[in-house]
């Protein structure tokens, strides 16, 4: 049985839609909202989409299920006149200085209030001036045009299961911010940036780099040399009113190369490179009983989040550097040389999809001598932005290819940018050596999907894989695989949903459809490319030919492998009561967090230091105070030397304090 | 089990061996004017007068029972606060008020050594000086109708035998063994229990949602999160009568097949969350809360949380925000707490003074208790009566009773600006806090109940009544609960957040005199506005001060704004300018100096300003030489 809903009238066929908003975009009614978030959770603040049922009264669209027979009217003149009330004391309480904002060509605020064609303000501005929080490296927050829908709130913690910004405050007070009103680049953020994607207004933005990369390009000193990433080629076009099945990495080199570019390359060459790296680590680990499953390592929100809060898988994660880092290091290796530059006048810019990429590349392991391998991280928006300051016609410039060597790539480079990407060009790298048959398509559909958790068993059960997106889909796998309730050999984690086609340095996702496109056309373009897997490269063989030898070999990795590192939750603050004077010092330190100190760590500490007073072994330890080490179920904790001691207690702290001296006064 | 009627039996033969009781207010109005010190010097002076005096009944086997003289008690509030503390001696049914430690042996002396009445500590009518002896003959009781507040200061909170003595549990009892879920639920539908923290919605067919629904598992809480301003009925039973709560939420669980239950507690009420705590932990130890409850075997348990003091957390989505751990926002509705509530499971959430009046039901049952009250709106309701009214306090009274029976006969009549009473001075009572509105004159003979109420512009709300006199700006009043609101605004929707910001904003202008007409239609619209498309109770409700006043006093907001005058002179931008006819010599200076025009008066003769006309730009007082202007 068919079933209908009357919207204005007419009756619309209501099959699975779960609410009036989406059965509306049915009757081709778009009903304003800033709060409704198909991938969130309903929240029903910001009221706009109220909509009359008959029989109910006024009700908001976003949260109201339809039923058989409902009749609903969506702009009624009380409607109208509500929804324009409801926007002009949001926009009396907006910082509405749009001209300057980086959102004034997609600011979901200026998009309705023009729909809703608001004409005066008639209430008073009230807005304080509140700080902006400038901290992070790869976001910027300004709460001055927040207008509180809790989108970029709800998916930290729903989507990404971070949760570093929440409401804060009462009434006036009320606004969106990190524990203790620290800067984003104090907590827990990522730097996956999808508050930023979702976000619809400027309240949380992209740190633009853009004024960086015009000095270096205007600089005559400096050779300035680009990467692109893969996933941005299906992106940029939407900037310039183009499809996303708009393939424009042609237009796009040229536009750069107009730009002042001296050579544009190809973060797919990196991504090939990777390829060959990751597998024989992976076949190495495989072989020799090493540490499994292995992480992938190529998104650095994904590390980050690793870092912070499963520290105990660090040493499943991949070594390898992300592609955009191995470029890097390969450029400021070679590059001087063949384009007979300095090194220190080589700047390597990269275009990335992605907002944690600025963080990447400012990590100090990716600098040497204070050179970085990559000095700009630049989005996918910013060089859109970029070509449309230079005033360069993006849609009727002619092609150009990527300069050569580094712009040469495989598909399997390029499809990096989707979910489920690097696993499959891994696959198609090990697929010898696993016996997996590869279809003459290439394509191991096996590990392509929607879904936010992929599983695939290869090789007659000899290789598992998991394929995740979100990290709160992450860190579900990782609970179960640090619970051995699952066991796998390879697991790809990226971020963001969707893979690097969805990151948040993209132009901003107004459907669903457009995400869907973008991952379509990536893997369309692995279908027109030449070659289809990594070891096919030439380039890749020159490169080891010329600098690495072999996979894995020493000088690989200096150039492409990475350590990571444990990373407390809470800023490593640390007060040093006593410092010693003897070469060898034993480290104490005791948490006085709250919960330790509620458990009785502050006596501990004190006792300690009296013990090590009074038998003047002042010149053995380091003695420090330290906050939190997120083992608060089990404190007070205490660290003696390399030994970390929970549910300490005094004695047993002085027995080892009394070792730790004695063994040092022989 | 325990056997309640084996503890009626000991308690009342015991107490049947005590001469005297004395029970000494111990709620928070009391203790606060020094009650327990009282309770200290009356126990000493009975002890040096050589009686024999305990404090707890509580022997379990009747042979040991001994003859006491004197058994005292500290009980919850006793209602009348404004004269506290509060001291009542049986069986003579004596109330002394305003009782200091020094008056404990003149007390002891002659009304517990003796049964003679200390007259000056009586309780006398203001206006005509009679004293009165005790509850039996004050006026602020003889029109009261306690039945939820019955053993509510009668009691001692802190004694499980005293409230089972008093036919406690013995209703919990009943539907534990004698009703089955849906017949619970069909019995307080047919009872026409409506809820009394506000909307007033019927507790018999909340509960039956609930317990239609399908769940391994369901929450019974208890809402003592009251935060109006000048509010205070749950924390007086919560205080006084603890049980009577326990047990209502016993038979809500019974209703809905719950097995545990929450007290969600304003932090701010530290003896409310110590006398509840100290309830359960009774309950718990007789056996009454824990597994197999009555014989039934289905468990129950009750857990006290604090709130952080949020307002809005007494809605009920945000308070199972705050229950969960989550910042206390509220969430849209549908689904409903009774489909998918604390922990996405059913759950009801009634409030204290309904859940205490659920096993008075049971006991008067369904016919008696419809008798109390109106048609739809059975049985009485407690308010906190408090403003410029003669007697203040906690009082109870059946629906239906009119305005002018509280505020004239129950409160004593209105207190004028001076202090005294006079009833003309009568302008208005705002119910229902910061949600609610204002009644007037015209309101007085109007019978209040829930529907009543709510078509006058106001709500029955969680019970705050605060009686005005003419001397209260009702801008001010409004500008006031708007303060309240915006502040208390968890900020989650638009309309509330940004609404009862430009209320206020435009409050604060109309009370500067910064205000033009149009601002009076703006300010409508918003309201209007806000009261549609807020998300929770909390912004639905927060204009209804604004819209009443407006309705009702309209002519107040216009003088504000027209005439740039504020008729009772509250508002200190808008208090005219004003010449002391004392000191005025009619030297005609400020006559002249006056740029509107707005002084007359002739040579040597005394000058009025008009206050009308003055746009109070001082030129007046800075010319005149004999400081007469002000």
């Amino acid at each position: 049985m068919e079933k209908y809903v009357y919207i204005n009238d007419r009756p619309i066929l209501w099959e699975d839609e779960i609410n009036i908003l989406e059965l509306a975009r049915k009757a081709h009614i778009e009903i304003p909202t800033f709060c409704y978030h198909s991938d969130l959770s309903v929240y029903g603040a910001c009221r706009l989409c109220m909509v009359e049922v008959e029989g109910r009264g006024l009700v908001t669209s976003c949260s109201t299920q339809p039923f058989e027979g409902m009749r609903v009217k969506t702009h009624t003149e009380q409607i109208l006149k509500l929804r324009k009330t409801i926007v002009e004391m949001l926009l009396a309480n907006h910082d509405q200085n749009c001209p300057q904002c980086s959102r004034a060509s997609d600011c979901k605020l200026r998009d309705i209030s023009n729909r809703l064609n608001i004409d005066k303000v008639r209430f008073r501005q009230t807005r304080e001036f509140k700080t902006v929080d400038l901290g992070s490296d790869c976001l910027v927050r300004d709460p001055n045009k927040c207008v509180l829908c809790g989108d970029c709130v709800r998916f930290c913690d729903e989507i990404q299961s971070i949760g570093a910004i929440d409401f804060a405050g009462r009434g006036l007070e009320v606004n969106v911010a990190s524990a203790y009103g620290k800067s984003l680049a104090q907590v827990d953020c990522v730097n996956c940036g999808q508050c930023a994607a979702v976000c619809p207004t400027g309240a949380i933005t992209v740190k633009s780099d853009i004024k960086e990369a015009w000095t270096a390009i205007h600089d005559p000193k400096k050779t300035v040399v680009a990467q692109i990433a893969p996933a941005v080629r299906v992106a940029l076009g939407e900037m310039f009113g183009l499809a996303a099945n708009d393939m424009t990495t042609g237009r796009m080199v040229a536009a750069m190369k107009i730009i002042g570019f001296d050579q544009v390359y190809d973060t797919s060459f990196a991504a090939d490179l990777t390829v060959v790296e990751e597998a024989n680590e992976f076949i190495a680990r495989k072989t020799n009983g090493g540490k499994l499953p292995i992480f992938t390592s190529c998104c650095p929100a994904w590390v980050k989040f690793a870092e912070q809060s499963f520290p105990s898988l660090l040493d499943n994660l991949s070594s390898c550097r992300s592609p955009q880092q191995m470029f890097g290091a390969i450029a400021k290796e070679r590059l001087p040389e063949l384009l007979k530059v300095e090194k220190k006048d080589l700047v390597c810019v990269s275009i990335m999809p992605c907002t944690a990429k600025k963080y990447e590349c400012k990590r100090p392991e990716f600098t040497n001598d204070s050179i970085p391998d990559v000095d700009i991280a630049l989005t996918t928006q910013e060089l859109g932005r970029m070509i449309k300051e230079a005033g360069i016609n993006f849609e009727s410039v002619e092609p150009e290819s990527f300069d050569l060597p580094m712009g040469f790539a495989t598909g399997a480079g390029v499809i990096f940018g989707n979910s489920g990407g690097v696993s499959e060009a891994v696959l198609r790298y090990a697929a010898d050596k696993f016996d997996i048959p590869v279809p003459e398509n290439i394509v191991l559909q096996e590990v392509r999907g929607v879904s936010g958790l992929r599983e695939a068993t290869l090789a007659d059960g000899n290789l598992k894989i998991a394929v995740v997106h979100g990290l709160r889909n992450a860190r579900e796998l990782c609970d179960k695989v640090m619970a051995g309730e699952a066991e796998y050999d390879i697991v790809e984690v990226m971020a963001c949903p969707g893979g690097c086609t969805g990151g948040a340095g993209q132009p901003i996702v107004l459907t669903q459809k457009q995400r869907r496109d973008r991952t379509k056309t990536l893997y369309h373009a692995d279908r027109t490319m030449p070659m289809h897997r990594a070891q096919d490269n030439p380039f890749i063989h020159e490169l080891y030919e010329e600098l690495l030898t072999e996979p894995n070999s020493h000088k690989a990795h200096e150039l492409l492998h990475t350590a990571y590192r444990h990373r407390k939750r809470i800023d490593d603050d640390e007060l040093t009561i006593s410092t010693g004077d003897a070469a060898d010092r034993c480290q104490i330190r005791v948490c006085v967090g709250t919960s330790c100190y509620l458990r009785g760590s502050q006596d501990i500490l004190a006792k300690t230091l009296q013990m090590v007073e009074e038998n003047a072994w002042g010149n053995y330890f380091d003695i420090a105070a330290t906050f939190c080490s997120e083992k608060c179920d089990k404190g007070p904790n205490v660290t003696v030397g390399d030994q970390v001691i929970h549910r300490a207690e005094l004695a047993q702290i002085k027995n080892l304090i009394t070792e730790e001296a004695s063994r040092r006064s022989k | 089990m325990p056997n309640l009627e084996n503890i009626r039996e000991q308690y009342n033969s015991a107490r049947a061996l005590c001469t005297k009781r004395i029970v000494v207010c111990a709620g928070t109005g009391c203790i606060a004017n020094g009650s327990l010190k009282v309770f200290d010097a009356l126990k000493n002076a009975i002890a040096l007068s050589g009686l024999e005096v305990t404090v707890s009944l509580k022997s379990e086997d009747p042979k040991e029972h001994k003859h006491h003289d004197v058994y005292m008690i500290g009980s919850g509030c006793q209602g009348f606060c404004q004269v506290g503390p509060l001291v009542t001696i049986e069986p003579n049914g004596i109330m002394y008020g305003h009782v200091k430690p020094e008056d404990a042996e003149e007390i002891v002396a002659r009304s517990v050594v003796k049964d003679e009445v200390v007259e000056r500590l009586l309780y006398h009518n203001p206006e005509t000086g009679v004293p009165y002896k005790g509850v039996a003959e004050i006026p602020f009781y003889i029109k009261q109708q306690r039945t939820g507040l019955k053993d509510c200061g009668n009691v001692d909170p802190q004694n499980i035998s005293e409230y089972i003595a008093h036919d406690g549990y013995f209703a919990a009892r009943e539907a534990f063994t004698k009703y089955k879920a849906e017949e619970l639920c069909k019995f307080y539908q047919d009872s026409g229990l409506r809820g009394r923290g506000g909307g007033g919605f019927s507790t018999g067919l909340k509960w039956n949602f609930a317990r239609k629904e399908d769940s391994d598992k369901k929450y019974v809480i208890c809402n003592g999160d009251e935060g109006d301003p000048g509010a205070f009925m749950d924390r007086s039973i919560l205080e006084g009568n603890p049980h009577s709560v326990i047990e209502g939420m016993l038979i809500a669980a019974r209703a809905i097949g719950a097995d545990e239950g929450y007290v969600y507690m304003r932090m701010e009420y530290p003896l409310a969350c110590q006398r509840i705590r100290k309830a359960i932990e009774s309950a718990e130890q007789l056996g009454i809360l824990g597994d197999n409850v009555f014989g039934s075997g289905q468990s129950f348990r009750i857990s006290v949380m604090e709130g952080a003091g949020a307002f809005v957390c007494g809605e009920e989505t945000a308070l199972l925000a705050s229950i969960e751990g989550k910042r206390g926002m509220p969430n849209p509705k549908p689904p409903f707490p009774a489909q998918k509530g604390l922990f996405g499971k059913p759950t009801i959430i009634n409030n204290v003074e309904t859940l205490a009046l659920v096993p008075v039901v049971m006991q008067q049952g369904i016919e008696a208790f419809r008798k109390i009250g109106t048609a739809k709106s059975p049985g009485t309701k407690t308010f906190a009566l408090t403003g410029h009214v003669a007697n203040t306090g906690l009082i109870e009274v059946p629906f239906g009773t009119t305005l002018r029976e509280i505020v004239f006969e129950i409160g004593g009549g209105v207190l004028d600006k001076d202090g005294k009473i006079n009833n003309d001075a009568f302008k208005a009572v705002q119910i229902g806090g910061p949600s609610g509105g204002c009644l007037t004159s015209e309101h007085l003979d109007l019978p209040i109940d829930f529907d009543s109420l709510g078509s006058a512009g106001a709500m029955v709300g969680s019970g705050g009544m605060v009686v005005m006199n003419d001397s209260t700006c009702m801008v001010e009043t409004a500008r006031y609960f708007m303060s309240f609101t915006q502040r208390e605004s968890c900020g989650k929707c638009v309309p509330c957040r940004e609404g009862t910001r430009q209320m206020l904003e435009m409050l604060e202008d109309i009370t500067n005199g910064d205000a033009t007409e149009e601002t009076l239609d703006l300010l409508e619209e918003v309201a209007e506005t806000v009261k549609l498309t807020s998300l929770c109770g909390l912004g639905k409700t927060a204009p209804n001060p604004v819209l009443s006043t407006m309705r009702y006093f309209r002519e107040e907001y216009e003088a504000h704004v027209k005439a740039k005058y504020c008729p009772t002179k509250q508002c200190k931008a808008l208090t005219p300018i004003f010449i002391d006819p004392e000191l005025c010599r009619g030297c005609t200076i400020c006559k002249r100096v006056c740029p509107v025009g707005a002084i007359t008066g002739e040579v040597k003769q005394v000058h009025k300003i008009d206050p009308m006309i003055c746009i109070k730009c001082g030129a007046c007082i800075a010319a005149c030489k004999f400081k007469a202007i002000s």
